[in-house]
């Protein structure tokens, strides 16, 4: 056994052996092949292939002023970083499933973390997703031993103003994971203390997330009756959570109400619609009855996604109730895919004017200012997502033209569609994706800048773009008269970042369109004229940013 | 006839998936007057079809193809059986029926009005498998009684289905249909599996799935297992002279479509459209002629397909699938062939094959072909 023990050890041994200072790092990427994967996956890489030695600069985490080889091979890192928790949120894509998406991006947050953790926790502070901002919190508790004193005060503001953001069933959800991972330290606890007093009214939580609100009080050792204000309640959910039962009514309207639920369907429409959809089901309620009579109590989400089941719900008519002009414009753009083009073509001015208003909003200050704009836009086969993310590129794909239009300068934007649509109502993923010719096109206007949103196959012929985007780039435009930049929806899990196109444009991710502005100015750091020293910058204007306005509670 | 025709088709940049490419074949205008689509037999418990008198031909057919000439199809796709009211074309879309079918009269049927149904792949098999089924012609004194009575024995040769090709179900999954496509080369580790060719893009669009149920070779599993994964022909435009301007760069980039559709013709394909095969026909209908082919089973290395086409007046393909044979598959048809040539007579067959008649011997017993043999001698049968 001594000697099977010895040769495992030795195989340990025979991968490459980082030298310089390694110490402090719990983990670092011995294995050759995964580090190889990494590096070529990104063959404009200034630096190559290297092995990476983290420096001594960023592990004590002061910002890097003199531009190394190593600084910039580590805001690349941070780049690819963004652009996966921008984009990945570990569900099935059209091209990868689930569980590579998942493997990848744990790699991904390992590595960061590891690496660069003063950048895994700034990250919170920028447009991601709630997938990997509830990743990044779990990773950066649970391995608080790596952190300095002063990083973990910064994690801590940046963890309350995120988590302040996050919707509550993934902050429970977070919670319980926690829980499951044995974390259970003295500023997890504060955390989870912190937040909790925060709830606007814990009875509702307490019905809604009865299990998440009861995992959390347990783990954290909250005491519960001080939210309570009212006078002599302040035991009753406490009593409710843990003690079901023991009192025979509860003063809180809503918790009596759940109790009552049990036994009376009057007491169902009371409470919360998630709720109430178990104890429906429980007393045989009529599904359709039920859900007109809870339309009220829905949240706008709720609404939207009970409407085809509603009894008054006409395959031929938009669903009536439906405010359009208060939806951000990505998610509308996924509500106006989810009819068929007949109905779209039919409702056609309403929906053209609620999108239009939207992207009016999304704009904002930007609007009118990026001069001439062509798009190059991607209805490919492959942009109809998977059945997780159902046609979410082409959503992006639709919301940015509308946006892109009130970027652009009035009259001069041009979008080009890949299957060579005119009408973006009307646009069904469909065909191959000629993304060279269509960006040739696009060229021949001589926008001031070119935007191409895409999910980075393209295939008709593979690679023709980026050759093309290389010789504009060289032979053509060697002045820059024309900005490119290349925004991507998709995570690709084999290549652990968003596809490119061609190394000389700049690619970001994105996953709402509204972020589009600030992708855009991401987007120039990786273009590699702005060195690492201003994206070290970048970041910290945002963490300062994202911080004071969770402290003072400003609505971000 | 003895070449397959595939004018009017183009290939289209490949798509590559793992091991899988698939190249499609796209038609500037459809074929006129021919229709395909699918019958979908439900039942699972096999089908069986009355191949003669008292002679079943027992399989699992997960579907059929019906072959629709009279014309009435041209504006909408078919799925199914159609039973349409006598009504003009596009008044009320034609109501689907699908009937649970068990037994199957012959290989190729006419139904009621202008259609043949067919099973896809079967004929081509069929040819292959009773390829000189009758056995010795003339009794020399080597062959056995047996191969005297019966012939060749009634054969298997092992296929393997679409889903049990790696990647095949995901490369068709996440490929992006052409417009005006109606047709695919798929390749497996770069060696042409099959070619699968309709007459019309809409009838592509709805066949394009039933890929993955075909037969596919044994080879094909192999390369499709053990292959690494085939690079993508990416287009690359070489620095030269003209590209300072788009128009300059727009020339480059055409260049590059049309070369790669060269090189597929050329290069990938070529082994497909420069065999000369025997074509045997099986039905005609109107203008349209339905045939199995048998490759001339050479044995120089190249890969060989058997396979099924539909034709139209002027030799053109409007239907296609081909299976690609392995080696062990093309060595057995060699040598059934060259025995044939020879009238069975072995001496004569061995100087044809350049070989000695002990070694003949020896090759159709390697062949599986032992028990056509008298036993000799006492050596080994």
């Amino acid at each position: 056994m001594a000697g099977r023990a010895e040769s495992g050890g030795g195989a340990c041994e025979r991968a490459v052996t980082v030298t310089g200072p390694a110490a402090g790092l719990r983990c670092d990427f011995r294995d050759l092949p995964v580090k190889q994967i990494f590096r070529c996956s990104r063959p404009h890489s200034p630096a190559g292939f290297r092995l990476r030695v983290p420096s001594r600069g960023h592990h004590g985490g002061c910002i890097m002023t003199t531009e190394t080889l190593a600084d910039l091979v580590a805001a690349e890192d941070v780049l690819l970083f963004v652009n996966a928790a921008v984009t990945a949120t570990g569900q099935r894509e059209f091209h990868s499933g689930a569980y590579q998406q998942r493997l990848s991006l744990d790699f991904l947050h390992e590595y960061v973390r590891v690496n660069y953790r003063r950048v895994y926790a700034a990250s919170l502070a920028l447009d991601i997703n709630d997938h990997n901002a509830a990743r990044i919190v779990r990773g950066l508790l649970e391995c608080a031993g790596e952190a300095t004193a002063e990083e973990k005060r910064t994690e801590g503001l940046l963890i309350a103003a995120r988590l302040a953001k996050l919707p509550p069933q993934r902050v429970y959800r977070l919670f319980r994971e926690l829980r499951a991972a044995r974390v259970n330290n003295r500023r997890t606890r504060a955390i989870m203390r912190d937040w909790v007093a925060a709830r606007p009214d814990p009875a509702h939580d307490a019905v809604k997330y009865r299990a998440g609100l009861k995992n959390a009080a347990r783990h954290a050792h909250l005491p519960l009756r001080e939210h309570d204000h009212d006078r002599g309640s302040s035991c009753e959910l406490g009593d409710f959570l843990f003690r079901p039962g023991r009192l025979p009514r509860y003063r809180n309207q809503l918790l009596d109400a759940w109790r009552r639920a049990h036994y009376e369907q009057g007491a169902v429409g009371e409470l919360p619609f998630t709720v109430a959809e178990g104890f429906a089901a429980r007393h045989g309620m009529k599904r359709e009855a039920f859900l007109e009579r809870m339309v009220p109590r829905m949240t706008r989400l709720e609404r939207l996604r009970t409407q085809g089941q509603r009894a008054t719900a006409d395959a031929r008519e938009l669903p009536a109730g439906v405010d359009l002009t208060v939806m951000p414009l990505t998610r509308l753009a996924l509500y106006v895919l989810s009819f068929r083009p007949e109905l779209r073509g039919r409702h056609r001015e309403e929906l053209t004017s609620a999108l239009r208003a939207a992207a009016r909003r999304a704009a904002g200050p930007h609007a009118g200012s990026w001069g001439r704009v062509a798009a190059v836009l991607d209805d490919s086969y492959s942009s109809s997502g998977s059945g997780e993310k159902r046609r979410r590129p082409l959503a992006v794909a639709l919301a940015c033209t509308f946006l892109l239009e009130e970027l652009a300068a009035p009259g001069a934007y041009t979008p080009l569609w890949t299957t060579g649509a005119t009408d973006p109502l009307l646009v069904v993923p469909r065909g191959p994706t000629p993304l060279g010719s269509r960006v040739l096109d696009a060229l021949e206007y001589g926008p001031d800048r070119l935007v191409i949103v895409s999910d980075g196959w393209d295939n008709a012929p593979a690679g023709l773009a980026g050759e093309v985007l290389r010789v504009w780039r060289t032979r053509i435009d060697p002045d820059r008269r024309t900005s490119v930049v290349h925004v991507n929806p998709v995570y690709d899990a084999a290549g652990f970042e968003v596809r490119r196109l061609a190394p000389s444009v700049p690619t970001a991710g994105i996953r709402d369109a509204e972020d589009l502005p600030a992708l855009v100015e991401i987007a120039q750091f990786s273009e590699g004229r702005t060195g690492p020293a201003a994206l070290h910058a970048y970041l910290d204007r945002q963490v300062a940013r994202f911080v004071t306005a969770g402290q003072e509670g400003d609505p971000l | 006839m003895n070449r397959l025709e595939l004018t009017g088709l183009t290939a289209r940049p490949s798509q590559v998936w793992g091991g899988i490419r698939l190249v499609p074949l796209v038609r500037g205008t459809p074929v006129e007057g021919l229709r395909l689509h699918r019958e979908v037999y439900a039942g699972s418990e096999g089908g069986v079809v009355e191949v003669g008198p008292r002679t079943h031909y027992t399989a699992y057919i997960p579907h059929g193809f019906v072959a629709d000439w009279s014309g009435e199809g041209a504006g909408t796709a078919a799925y199914g059986t159609q039973l349409a009211a006598g009504g003009g074309a596009g008044s009320t879309p034609p109501s689907t029926l699908r009937l649970p079918r068990h037994r199957h009269h012959r290989m190729a049927k006419r139904q009621p009005g202008d259609r043949l149904r067919f099973l896809p792949l079967h004929l081509a098999l069929e040819g292959y498998l009773s390829l000189h089924f009758g056995g010795p012609s003339t009794a020399w004194e080597e062959w056995s009684r047996q191969a005297l009575r019966d012939g060749l024995s009634p054969r298997a040769e092992d296929a393997y289905l679409g889903w049990s090709v790696r990647g095949l179900g995901d490369a068709l999954r996440v490929f992006e249909i052409h417009p005006g496509q109606c047709g695919v080369m798929v390749y497996a580790a770069d060696a042409l599996a099959a070619a699968f060719v309709v007459p019309h893009p809409e009838d592509y669009r709805l066949l394009h799935a039933s890929l993955v149920q075909d037969l596919y070779g044994e080879l094909v599993h192999q390369y499709a297992m053990y292959g690494a994964p085939v690079a993508a022909f990416g287009a690359r435009i070489a620095d030269g002279p003209g590209l300072d301007t788009l128009a300059g760069l727009r020339a480059a980039a055409r260049e590059q479509e049309r070369e790669w559709s060269e090189a597929h013709d050329t290069l990938f394909a070529r082994e497909l459209l420069d065999t000369s095969y025997s074509f045997d026909r099986v039905y005609r209908m109107g203008s349209f002629t339905l045939w199995r082919f048998l490759p001339p089973f050479l044995r120089n290395g190249a890969g060989q397909h058997i396979g099924e086409t539909v034709t139209d007046h002027k030799g053109r393909v409007a239907y296609l699938k081909t299976f690609r044979l392995s080696e062990a598959q093309i060595r057995r048809g060699h040598l059934l062939r060259a025995l044939d040539a020879a009238d069975w007579q072995l001496a004569r067959a061995a100087v044809a094959l350049g070989a000695t008649e002990e070694e003949l011997v020896r090759r159709i017993r390697a062949a599986g072909f032992g028990t056509l043999l008298r036993a000799r001698g006492g050596g080994p049968r």
